[in-house]
């Protein structure tokens, strides 16, 4: 697709009547935007205990198979308040979105995040890899969503 | 007070951070970062007690496994939050929001006091019955919920929209954020 027409969608979704809808009012960005932080600290959460048992810093003694198991569901229920306000975050600034290089690097991110976690992060927990393979998709997983959570945070500063 | 965050603002690194171009959102990144570690962790804490996860292990099991992370998070969160205000003193002092925010840390601080209190006593009590009275899972919910609120308020702080220098605004709210504007200054600045 050429660039222009990619930019002509980017106008579309911005002038979409869930972007304008939110730019009219004063107070609707920020309050999603409050839901959203919170949606991050709640995935934050599960990240952290998973790869950091993973990393061997928390929850030595429990298998990490468990700790996924007790996880998973604030795992899930982050992600889905994260991207069911994270899209009318976009769609009410979108053209700026397309325009901000922390937008595009926390996208790239979220997008190999997402794969990693369930593709390769929880199947490989369920097999019995060594503590190595352990640390080290623990260690991606926890950096692939710090850049996410804090490439985030710059798209409001750009 | 006032003249407090007023000299504050004038202390050289305050200048520097809030004049500098990076450092600020380098600092908020790293302050959002901590919220997550701290929010997160004590969100699992907090379930435990209500025995949603974790139920395989005990109550001082999860509280010596867990909650250290929450303080380490706590702390981090507390020194880059600092920095925040220490960027803008008179700005943040004057802040609705951030006046709520610090009335909510109040709040969920003493609750978080009354539990630990109650925990340190009974804990191993709870463990060995498999109990946690009802009161202590009340306070694990409005643990989360009074967190949530600080969080959502502190991310109203950056809005101006109750702000000193942004006038007209009521009695009431300049009562709230001890600002002595004079409204007849800006009755000519009615509907800009």
């Amino acid at each position: 697709m050429e660039s222009s027409q990619f930019l002509d969608i980017i106008y579309l979704l911005e002038d979409s009547f869930i972007g304008e809808y939110i730019r009219s009012s004063l107070w609707l960005f920020p309050v999603i935007q409050s839901f959203h932080l919170l949606g991050l600290a709640i995935l934050g959460g599960a990240v952290v205990l998973c790869d950091f048992r993973l990393l061997g810093i928390l929850l030595r003694s429990e298998s990490a198979i468990y700790v996924l198991s007790q996880t998973r569901f604030w795992f899930n229920f982050g992600l889905l308040l994260l991207i069911s306000t994270g899209i009318p975050l976009f769609l009410s600034e979108a053209v700026k979105c397309y325009y901000s290089r922390a937008f595009w690097i926390k996208i790239s991110c979220l997008i190999l995040g997402i794969i990693f976690v369930f593709l390769v992060r929880n199947p490989l927990i369920k097999r019995n890899i060594s503590s190595f393979a352990q640390k080290l998709i623990g260690g991606l997983s926890f950096s692939v969503w710090v850049v996410v959570a804090a490439s985030g945070r710059w798209i409001g500063f750009s | 007070m006032l003249e407090f965050v007023e000299w504050l603002s004038l202390t050289p690194w305050s200048v520097d951070l809030r004049e500098s171009l990076y450092m600020y959102p380098w600092i908020e990144s790293a302050h959002v970062l901590f919220i997550a570690i701290f929010f997160g962790t004590l969100l699992f804490v907090d379930l435990r007690l209500t025995g949603y996860v974790f139920k395989e292990l005990s109550i001082s099991q999860m509280n010596t496994k867990i909650l250290p992370l929450t303080i380490i998070g706590f702390v981090l969160m507390c020194i880059t939050g600092f920095l925040l205000f220490y960027a803008v003193p008179i700005r943040n002092y004057q802040n609705l929001f951030f006046r709520i925010k610090f009335f909510l840390i109040i709040i969920a601080g003493l609750n978080a006091y009354y539990f630990h209190k109650t925990m340190n006593k009974e804990s191993k009590k709870w463990d060995k019955d498999s109990f946690i009275p009802v009161g202590m899972k009340y306070s694990a919910l409005a643990s989360l919920f009074l967190w949530s609120l600080v969080i959502i308020s502190g991310r109203m702080i950056a809005y101006n929209w109750f702000d000193c220098g942004r006038q007209p605004q009521s009695e009431f709210i300049n009562f709230l954020i001890s600002c002595t504007a004079e409204p007849d200054l800006y009755e000519s600045l009615d509907g800009i």
